[in-house]
This record gives C-alpha cells, sequence and structure tokens, in this order.
C-alpha cells in the first residue's frame, strides 16, 4: 500500500499536511501521536471511507480489511450471527465456512452462541477485526487496536495480529501508545498535528529520539519521546 | 438487493431478541383493537339524573282556559337519560354530592301554574331546579350541555302544543265551528260564514244602508285572509327557526370507521417511524455503518431496507389490529385489497420519513424521542377539525400536516375502509410525493454518517 503527500482539511483546520506512507506484505506499521495527531483521519482515507483533499492512495490488489476504533458489531446478536451476516454481506459462497474459519482465528468457537453484548472489550475487539479480515484483505488497518484492553487482553490481541501479519497480511495501526508501537510495530509513522515527524523502524526512532532530546536520554522512552516531540514543536 | 435481504433478517433477528418490543408490537395492536371495538360497539352509557317532580299529578297546562294533554315531560327526559326518581330535594342533594348521580333535575311545584300564568296579566317565571356537582369540569359541562338540550326540547314541545291550541282557536274565528266551555257546546259562526251571511242579506236591505254592509263585509273578508295568513306564523312562532343541513363538502365516514382508521393509522404511524428511525440509528450507534457502506450496502440501500422493515412490521401490526376489531364492528373484507394499498402506501411514506428523522441523530433513544416528539403533536393537528379553534390558529396549523405522512395515510386508511368515502388516489398521491421529498431528505441526512 502506498500514500503519497495526502492533505486533509476541515474547514480552516488541517488534519492531515502532505503525509506519505509505504507497506508492504506482511509489514506491521504503527502509526503514532498524540491525540488529535491525525491517526484515524490517515486511516480512514487509506481505507477509503473519506477522500483526501490532495494526495494520492494507491492499494493492492484485494480488499483493505478495516477495523475502526470502536467494535463495529452488533451487539444484540451473538458471535456466530455477527460472523455469518458480514460473510453473507461480503458474498461469501460459503458464509458457514468462513465463519468457522474466523471462529477457529479468534479462539472463540466455544463461545460462538453468546451474545456480543455478554463478552469482554477483548473478545469483542478479536470479533471485530476477524470481521475485518472476512474479506480475506491484503492490508488490515486497525484504528486504535487495543484501547480499553486489560494487560492480558492487549497480549492477546497482539498475538493474534502478529500472527496475522505473519500469514503475509499488510497492518497498519494506530496507537498512542509508544511502547506498544515500539513493540509491535516493525515500523512506526509519527505523526503530529497532522504532520508527519518520522517513518522507520523502532530503533531508529529510538535513535533519532535521542538525538534530537538529548537531555532526555536517559529517562524511560516515553519520556524521551515527549521530549523529542516538544523539540519538533509539537 | 442481496445485502438488504441479510441486513432485513439482521433487523428481525434483533427483534426478536428484545422480547420486550416483540410483545409490545403483538400486544400493542391488539390492546388498542380490543379497546376501540369495545368503545364503538357499546356506545355511550345515558348519564344516571336523578328526577324529582313535585307537580300534583292531575295538574295541567291550560291555555284560555282549556286543558292541554299531558305533555309527557318527564318520559321525554327519561328516554334520553337515566332518570333515578327521588322523593326529595334532600335526596337529590345527597345523591350528586356523592357522586351516585351526575345531576338532579327538580321540576317545582308551582311550575304548571307558573307557566298558566303566561297567557294572564300577571304572569310569572316557570322554573326548573338543576343540582350539579362540578368538582369534574368535564363532567359538568356534560351534564349542563345534555340537560340544557333536553330542557329546550321540553320547552319546544310545550310551545308547539301551545301554538296550535291558538292555531286551532283562529281557525275558530276564521271557518266557525264549536267552543266547550264548561261543559257547554258554544258554536261559533266564524269570520267566512258571516260575511257570507252579510252578503246574502245585503240585497234585500234599502238602498242607503248598503254601502255600510258592504263595508262590514268587506272588513270580515279582509280579517279572514290576514288571520289565514298569521296562522302559519302561530305555527312558527314555536320553532322560529328551522334547520335545513347541506353537505357541502367532506364528506365525513360512519363514526365506527373513523375511529377505526384512526387508531390504524396512529399505530401504523407509531410502529413505522419509530422502528425505522431507532434501527437506522442503531447502525450509528453500533458504529456498523461506516463497515457496511464500504461497499457491503449502499446508503440507498440500507436506507430501503430500514423502509421494507418498516412496512412490513407496520402491516403485519396494522392487519392484526383490522382483524382483532373486526370482532366488533364488521368490515367489509371484500375490500382488503384496497386496505393493503393504502397500508403499504402509508407504511412506506411514514417509513421515510422515519428514515430521514433516524439519519438526523445519532443515538436510538435521542432519535425514539425524536420521533415521538414529531409524530405525537403532529397526529394530533391532523385530527383539529375546522371551526374547533380559531380561525386564525386553524389557518396556521391546516398546512403543517400536509408535511407529514399522518394526514394523508388517514384520509387513504379511511377512504380504503370505506366504501361510500371519497376516492383513495389523492391521498395515495400525496403519500407518493411525501415518501420521494422524505427518501431525499433522508439520503441527504445519511452523508452525515459518511464522516467518521
Amino acid at each position: 500500500m502506498q500514500a503519497q503527500g495526502l492533505v486533509k482539511r476541515f474547514g480552516d483546520r488541517e488534519a492531515l499536511k502532505g503525509v506519505s506512507l509505504e507497506a508492504g506484505p506482511g509489514e506491521l506499521v504503527a502509526v503514532i501521536g498524540p491525540n488529535g495527531a491525525g491517526k484515524t483521519t490517515l486511516l480512514s482515507i487509506l481505507a477509503g471511507i473519506s477522500r483526501p483533499d490532495e494526495g494520492e492512495v494507491d492499494s493492492p490488489t484485494g480488499e483493505v480489511g478495516w477495523v475502526p476504533q470502536q467494535a463495529a458489531l452488533y451487539r444484540r446478536l451473538t458471535v456466530e450471527e455477527n460472523l455469518l451476516l458480514f460473510a453473507r454481506l461480503e458474498g461469501h459462497s460459503d458464509p458457514r465456512a468462513s465463519t468457522e474459519e474466523m471462529l477457529e482465528l479468534t479462539g472463540l468457537r466455544e463461545r460462538r452462541a453468546e451474545i456480543v453484548a455478554r463478552l469482554s472489550g477483548g473478545n469483542q475487539q478479536r470479533i471485530n477485526i476477524a470481521i475485518g479480515l472476512l474479506s480475506r484483505p491484503a492490508v488490515l488497518l486497525l484504528d486504535e487496536p487495543s484501547v480499553g484492553l486489560d494487560p492480558r487482553q492487549r497480549a492477546r490481541l497482539w498475538e493474534f495480529v502478529s500472527a496475522l501479519a505473519g500469514r503475509g497480511t499488510t497492518v497498519i495501526f494506530s496507537t498512542h501508545d509508544i511502547q506498544e508501537a515500539e513493540r509491535y510495530g516493525g515500523r512506526v509513522l509519527v505523526l503530529a498535528d497532522g504532520e508527519s515527524l518520522f517513518d522507520g523502524s523502532a530503533e531508529e526512532l529510538r535513535e533519532a529520539v535521542r538525538r534530537e532530546a538529548p537531555e532526555a536520554a536517559d529517562r524511560d522512552f516515553e519520556t524521551a519521546f515527549v521530549a523529542y516531540l516538544h523539540h519538533r514543536g509539537h | 438487493m442481496r445485502g438488504v435481504r441479510w441486513l432485513l433478517l439482521k433487523d428481525l433477528q434483533i427483534l426478536r431478541r428484545s422480547p420486550l418490543q416483540a410483545v409490545l408490537l403483538v400486544a400493542y395492536p391488539i390492546l388498542i383493537a380490543v379497546l376501540v371495538g369495545f368503545a364503538i360497539s357499546r356506545g355511550p352509557d345515558d348519564p344516571r339524573v336523578a328526577f324529582l317532580n313535585e307537580v300534583p299529578p292531575e295538574t295541567r297546562i291550560n291555555v284560555g282556559g282549556q286543558e292541554l294533554p299531558r305533555a309527557n315531560v318527564k318520559d321525554q327526559i327519561c328516554e334520553r337519560v337515566e332518570c333515578v326518581f327521588v322523593d326529595d330535594r334532600e335526596e337529590a342533594m345527597s345523591r350528586v354530592e356523592s357522586g351516585d348521580v351526575l345531576a338532579a333535575l327538580i321540576l317545582p311545584a308551582d311550575l304548571v301554574n307558573k307557566i298558566n300564568s303566561l297567557s294572564t296579566l300577571t304572569p310569572g317565571v316557570p322554573e326548573v331546579e338543576i343540582l350539579v356537582n362540578e368538582e369534574n369540569a368535564v363532567k359538568a359541562e356534560l351534564v349542563d350541555d345534555r340537560i340544557t338540550t333536553l330542557l329546550a326540547e321540553a320547552n319546544l314541545r310545550i310551545a308547539r302544543r301551545i301554538g296550535n291550541e291558538g292555531g286551532r282557536y283562529l281557525g275558530l274565528i276564521v271557518d266557525g265551528g264549536e267552543f266547550k266551555l264548561l261543559g257547554e257546546t258554544i258554536p261559533i259562526l266564524g269570520l267566512r260564514t258571516s260575511a257570507r251571511i252579510l252578503e246574502q242579506v245585503t240585497p234585500a236591505l234599502p238602498p242607503s244602508l248598503r254601502p255600510s254592509l258592504e263595508q262590514v263585509t268587506e272588513f270580515a273578508n279582509q280579517a279572514r285572509a290576514n288571520l289565514d295568513v298569521a296562522k302559519p306564523l302561530i305555527d312558527r312562532l314555536a320553532q322560529p327557526i328551522a334547520v335545513d343541513k347541506v353537505v357541502v363538502g367532506g364528506k365525513s365516514p360512519p363514526l365506527e370507521i373513523f375511529a377505526i382508521a384512526v387508531a390504524t393509522t396512529l399505530t401504523l404511524a407509531f410502529v413505522v417511524v419509530l422502528l425505522v428511525a431507532g434501527s437506522l440509528a442503531l447502525e450509528r450507534e453500533e458504529n456498523a455503518f461506516p463497515r457496511l457502506t464500504r461497499g457491503l450496502v449502499s446508503s440507498t440501500g440500507l436506507l430501503g431496507e430500514k423502509v421494507l422493515l418498516g412496512m412490513g412490521v407496520g402491516l403485519a401490526v396494522t392487519l392484526l389490529m383490522l382483524a382483532g376489531m373486526a370482532i366488533f364492528v364488521p368490515l367489509e373484507w371484500g375490500r382488503a385489497w384496497l386496505w393493503l394499498i393504502a397500508i403499504v402506501a402509508s407504511g412506506a411514506a411514514l417509513g421515510a420519513a422515519g428514515a430521514a428523522l433516524g439519519a438526523a441523530a445519532r443515538e436510538v433513544r435521542a432519535v425514539s424521542l425524536l420521533a415521538f416528539m414529531v409524530t405525537l403533536p403532529i397526529a394530533f393537528l391532523s385530527l383539529v377539525p375546522s371551526g374547533a379553534v380559531g380561525p386564525a390558529v386553524f389557518d396556521a396549523i391546516r398546512y403543517l400536516p400536509a408535511l407529514f405522512p399522518f394526514k394523508p395515510a388517514l384520509e387513504a386508511i379511511t377512504a380504503a375502509l370505506d366504501e361510500a368515502g371519497p376516492g383513495i388516489g389523492g391521498p395515495l398521491l400525496h403519500l407518493a410525493i411525501l415518501f420521494l421529498a422524505y427518501t431525499a431528505l433522508a439520503r441527504l441526512a445519511l452523508r452525515r454518517f459518511a464522516s467518521v
């Protein structure tokens, strides 16, 4: 997936200021930045939900799966009914087989008949992602997937997402947690106030932070990263 | 269409999974059908009124020394209200105070004497007494109206009898006849016979006397002619203004058909508008709208699915209601195809209006409140007849209901139920226009959903 010079304006405010991104098969890209940095706007443009005012997006052949920040599920339906509905809407030739596959993938086979509203936030997020995968996408876009999850649920989520990337799916996820981005993102894109500040590996980001905010180099990475943003004028 | 089918199935699953909603959708039409059915098949009960007649039994109204036949005022009154006969004023007052009766009507002992005094040089004022408990304003007004009407009818009957007697006396003066007084029969010559006798005797008189006699004959003829004219005037005196009702427009259906149409339309409006608006808002509340419209189903398809859902459920609910009401009131089942057309067209327009409301709000609770706040006053305004409010207010509210599908839906369903009523074409055209307008409005509002 390639995006070049993306600009998005909401009235007078520029939410994205010429952001570019490139991600290859099996790559895990973390889009990181403080609240209001433009992460959701970037992902919604990559997903085709909103259009950029300037710039271009070149998607690979095949579907782009999109998993919104809040679970897009019918909470009064069961796990199985949700998966079956979206498999049917996707036009799968055998929606029941696809549902079984996703139940297996999410590890929720035993809880297939449970109403979604009764599941934990983590399990709801797993179904949310599974629905995004029903289109068998070449690229999966996850908008802050770990928000509201406890550490154990987060660990299971990232194990699941890493396995997807291991099977060749390009995963682009947004987060405002620097440690999560460093741990799971093969590449990191730093956004602040709609501006792209950094694009590279987690190690390269650490190096950039040390270089541009030396006074915070011996502090924890999150504090150093905040100092880095400050040095860059954000 | 593939997507619409599965979304429709999903919405029905969600509906089924909400026991309260499902029970309401079935129980509500049955309850309304039974209530309306009972109300229109039983009719209102006569109000209970205490009746105390203190007039001595043999007293009669007397006109010019002649007693009139019994007017049976008591029977006339007791045909229209349920009379509870009481023995004295205290009992009447006690029953009114306790709420056992709505009012008490007391005919005092001197009532007939005072009526009789009307034809004397010292006329009195005949009065009846009414005791009313005004703790309930509506009830008090109802009793006031009913008793005032009954007394007006009694006055009219008495006046007619007096008028008839007056006319009979006038006939005696004009045409002659016999008049009974104190057991004796007195022959009355009458103006007509007097004039004829005078004309016959005039040739036998000396010429000098003839002009005077001819003047008397002329007077008798003129008096007869003028009194002939006066007779219908006396007849009209009892009821000077006659009512000639001419229906110039707005042919109204029978009351029971109108009641069924109102109940059906009101139910259809609430079920369809709330369901469509709520289920559309639910897509937003569940965050599913952007996911669905990313190629799984178009916005128009989603809109169509919601309207179809509303139409389907609305049709089932209203047909259930009509079947329930048919137990109480005979309905013309041969016109069932017209009912279907009216309900489906009404459901489509109401569904489109519900979709426009649903697209305008983000949450199910907010949209439910909005739908209720729009539907209820519009339904109320649609039922306000001309003349019930001031002309300025009526002019202000008459066009507002035309902008919402409730009124044309009511007209269409009434026309479908009432064989003798106006045609269904006009309301259907009105509904079609509103369907297109609200669909366009809903599509515009749905664009808001596209933004994340």
